[in-house]
């Protein structure tokens, strides 16, 4: 019949413009992530005469591999559980009780996730290293041990886990826990039936984002874990850039592929059942002033933790950075040194701010797209698939991105090698993730009618979306773009591989002057790491501001 | 104005709108009336063009509908929770309309202007839509909808979630406005009083099928079958074999009107026509429970045997107690035979 075929054709249409929402990200990753990472693996696993797959279980197999997996693992492990500790109170202070200043606590704690991890390595040092804060008082040296790592990553996750549980916490209906009160619970009781069933799946899905983070860590580890410890990154890294050993770098890479592929697949789960069948209740009502001993305590806790844990080690980098009270090591920034580098550190500042803003237009433009894509209800299961896979960069091996980039990227067609867009197009890559995590929740959150609504009062889609949809995401949008801003702004691990010797960015250039010996060198990391975290503490002030919506994931 | 052609909709297998026929003439007011599931907000999805039909057709002034997007049909569509835009103040909602349309910006302001007056909300073009109440936002609403005047307005659940006096109010004051404008509407329901209110014409649908439709005098007067009688809150429902002047029902034999339809078939009894008379006459019932309805009591009676239960109307002083026996008579003029 004519009239179901034109119908039939309008949902033809509709199923064309879905298509050509995901092609633009799908081509991007697949350009710019599949394709450099299989030719770097194949680099490895392949030469003249064929694959050899028996590189996997052979090195695989070897006690210094198993040795780095394991490590990787536990402290993975470790960071994740000890954060869960210290953060969880955290959580509950900030969704229940009401404090004068709590906004600039809030602030205050988020500061740390989006610090680039070169900073925060280095503020560590400072903190507890040789010459460190410790040292210089008690003699005491940490970074000869595994503590340093672990309280670096707990104080790098404090953010997520307190954001993503607190977040959800506090759009909980507290009377749902009244509720169970009234039939005879008593307060614990009504809190262990009630509310930590529905907060399990958003404690769950904050551990394994802490999990993947640590089990992926690569600047901290690299700054602080010495020759003695060695995550899969950063032994990757050895491997790649020191020992050139290509094979055993290839097999790691799957290695932690396998790894956090699973760890994905399990947070997916975990956040799908989120999504549903929670009562969730504006977040500003639920809060409290504290009463009774228990809640002031953990008030104190909190009050007493983030000074310790957050701000100690960012204002010792900051004191070490004046080193004997001058702007010593700031001038020393600006002077041409001709060994580490090619040009003035303080250069690095304008290249960095110049790459970020690159890979946030990217980011925000390839993520967005995605994001659209992802949030329409017909979406079918491929496009959902997508949406997983679209978290892959957060996991996969950016020292493996870098240097896929570096071999994969440098003959026709794509000829990028000396191009200075292959470090924005690296970062945007870590960014793209950010961004969809960031908008899909508000996208899904338009209420279809609304564009149903203008549809009917004479819009086209395209007005519909620039009517209705736009007005309603641009906060999401401004605040993806900073996340996305930050999130490139330290990027390391690919970074390092493909910045131009004479062009590095901030992260860079303070990995390598701690490479350096001598006090000068250590002084002027300092001193870049303060600018690097200034730049990045305004760009998250600037979200703060600008966000609303406190049920994201980050 | 508005012809639907045998309509159809399904989700997965089972038919929303099942071969629908409906026509709406210009300036008429109709209401679709039924239960949730029934298919009627299908229906106005359909016109709106907001759902693509599956076989049918929809006919706007004669033309073919299929393949014009929403964009471009011209009806209006008030939808059920409002869907004001949260993002826009009364006047910008008001005027979004005749702005994508091109209005300039005076004419917006002009038609904003009269359109809040219209709906009893002068001035109010600068408050913040999330301030209004469910009153003044259904006001907006229908300011809206009307604003880019659509040769056709469609109310789903016009006045769904509103207060009861608020509403029994609002109604009074659509059908004042829609006989001023000579607006030409197609609402939805599931409220009785609402649609017979409101309606030129009433459409009764079920499980996607229109199972009635007339003025609401007819449709109240003579229900079709015994689901309309039950929907429209008619418990009395039996099933009799009606022959000449009577019916043969589990509650005895009853008049029925002169020229209905003989027999096997429901049967009707208003509560009005279930007369109580002294115990001992006609059939013994014990009265199970008594509501107060305000103009009158509606009597729940538990007949001798097994009887379905019968609902009975008496003004309060005649009313008796729970416990009671009493004795049922019935009037013809109150039994509907159905179809």
């Amino acid at each position: 019949m004519d009239l179901a075929r034109t119908e039939v054709a309008a949902r033809r249409r509709a199923g064309a413009a879905r298509l050509g929402l995901v092609a633009g990200p799908v081509a991007f990753f697949a350009v710019f992530f599949a394709y450099p990472v299989a030719a770097i693996v194949a680099r490895g696993l392949k030469d003249g005469d064929g694959w050899h797959l028996g590189r996997i279980t052979e090195v695989a197999a070897s006690a210094d591999v198993r040795h780095v997996l394991w490590f990787t693992t536990w402290q993975a492990l470790a960071s994740t559980a000890l954060t869960l500790l210290i953060a969880l109170p955290a959580a509950y202070v900030f969704a229940r009780l009401d404090f004068p200043g709590k906004q600039v606590l809030r602030a205050v704690v988020t500061v740390p996730f989006v610090l680039p991890t070169v900073v925060v390595g280095t503020a560590f040092l400072a903190l507890v290293g040789r010459g460190g804060l410790l040292d210089d008082l008690w003699g005491v040296r940490l970074d000869t041990t595994v503590w340093a790592i672990l309280l670096a990553h707990v104080f790098f996750n404090y953010a997520v886990v307190v954001r993503t549980v607190g977040g959800l916490w506090a759009q909980l209906d507290p009377r749902q826990e009244e509720a169970a009160r009234m039939l005879g619970a008593s307060p614990f009781r009504a809190w262990r039936r009630v509310t930590l069933p529905a907060l399990a799946p958003a404690v769950a899905a904050a551990a394994l984002m802490v999990f993947l983070f640590t089990f992926t860590s690569f600047g901290v580890v690299q700054i602080l874990g010495g020759p003695t410890f060695a995550t899969l990154e950063v032994e990757i890294y050895r491997q790649t850039s020191q020992l050139f050993d290509l094979g055993t770098a290839a097999v790691l890479t799957l290695v932690q592929f396998a790894a956090v592929a699973a760890i994905l697949a399990v947070h997916a789960a975990t956040v799908r059942r989120r999504e549903t069948a929670l009562r969730l209740v504006d977040a500003a009502a639920t809060a409290r002033r504290p009463r009774g001993g228990g809640q002031w305590a953990l008030l104190g806790g909190v009050l007493l933790t983030v000074p310790v844990l957050i701000l100690l080690p960012l204002a010792v980098l900051v004191q070490r950075s004046f080193g004997d009270g001058g702007f010593g090591y700031y001038r020393a920034l600006t002077r041409e040194d001709g060994g580490t580098f090619l040009v003035p550190p303080i250069d690095a500042v304008g290249t960095s701010l110049t790459y970020a803003l690159a890979a946030t237009g990217i980011a925000v433009l390839i993520g967005g797209l995605a994001a659209a894509a992802l949030a329409r209800r017909d979406a079918g299961r491929l496009v959902r698939g997508f949406d997983a896979l679209l978290m892959l960069p957060l996991g996969v091996s950016a020292v493996t991105v870098g240097f896929g980039f570096l071999i994969a990227l440098d003959e026709p067609p794509l000829d990028l090698r000396s191009s200075w867009v292959l470090v924005p197009l690296a970062q945007a890559l870590v960014g793209v993730p950010f961004v969809v995590r960031t908008m899909l929740p508000v996208l899904r959150a338009v209420d279809g009618r609304l564009r149903e609504a203008a549809a009917v009062l004479g819009a086209s889609p395209w007005r519909v979306w620039r009517e209705v949809d736009l007005p309603l995401v641009r906060r999401a949008l401004l605040v993806a773009a900073g996340f996305a801003f930050a999130v490139s702004l330290g990027e390391f691990g690919a970074t390092v591989f493909i910045a131009r010797p004479d062009n590095p960015t901030l992260p860079v250039a303070v990995a390598r002057l701690l490479g350096r010996p001598g006090d000068m060198n250590y002084g002027q990391a300092m001193a870049l790491s303060t600018i690097l975290m200034i730049v990045c503490a305004v760009a998250l002030l600037v979200l703060e501001r600008l966000r609303t919506d406190r049920s994201g994931e980050f | 104005m508005l012809s639907l052609e045998r309509a159809t909709v399904r989700f997965g297998g089972r038919a929303v709108l099942d071969a629908v026929d409906l026509t709406v003439a210009e300036h008429e007011v109709v209401c679709v009336l039924g239960p949730s599931g029934s298919g009627k907000s299908t229906l106005l999805r359909t016109v709106a063009g907001l759902q693509p039909l599956d076989a049918g057709r929809v006919l706007l002034d004669g033309r073919d509908q299929t393949g014009v997007p929403a964009h471009r049909r011209e009806v209006g569509l008030m939808f059920q929770d409002h869907q004001l835009f949260p993002q826009r103040d009364v006047a910008g909602n008001v005027a979004f309309g005749p702005r994508i349309r091109g209005a300039s910006r005076g004419e917006q302001r002009a038609r904003v202007a009269e359109l809040l007056e219209l709906v009893g909300l002068p001035g109010a073009g600068r408050r913040s839509v999330a301030a209004l109440s469910g009153g003044e936002q259904q006001r907006v609403a229908l300011a809206r909808a009307l604003a880019p005047r659509p040769r056709l307005l469609m109310l789903d659940e016009p006045l769904g979630q509103l207060d009861r006096s608020l509403r029994e109010r609002l109604v009074v004051e659509l059908r004042e406005l829609f006989g001023r404008l000579g607006t030409t509407v197609l609402a939805v329901t599931h409220d009785q009083g609402e649609a017979f209110a409101l309606a030129d014409r009433v459409v009764v649908m079920r499980d996607g099928r229109i199972a009635q439709q007339g003025t609401p005098s007819e449709v109240w007067q003579r229900p079709a079958d015994a689901f309309v009688a039950r929907f429209l809150g008619f418990d009395n429902v039996v099933e009799a074999t009606v022959a000449g002047d009577a019916a043969d029902t589990p509650w005895g034999k009853l008049p029925v009107p002169a020229g209905s339809p003989q027999g096997t078939r429901p049967v009707l009894v208003r509560p009005a026509g279930v007369r109580l008379v002294a115990p001992g006459e006609g059939l013994r019932c014990t009265v199970a429970a008594r509501t107060f309805k305000g103009t009158h009591v509606a009597v729940r009676l538990r007949p001798e045997g097994d009887a379905p239960p019968l609902e009975a109307a008496c003004v309060l002083r005649d009313a008796p107690e729970a416990g009671e026996r009493v004795g049922v008579e019935f009037d013809g003029a109150d039994v509907v035979v159905l179809g």
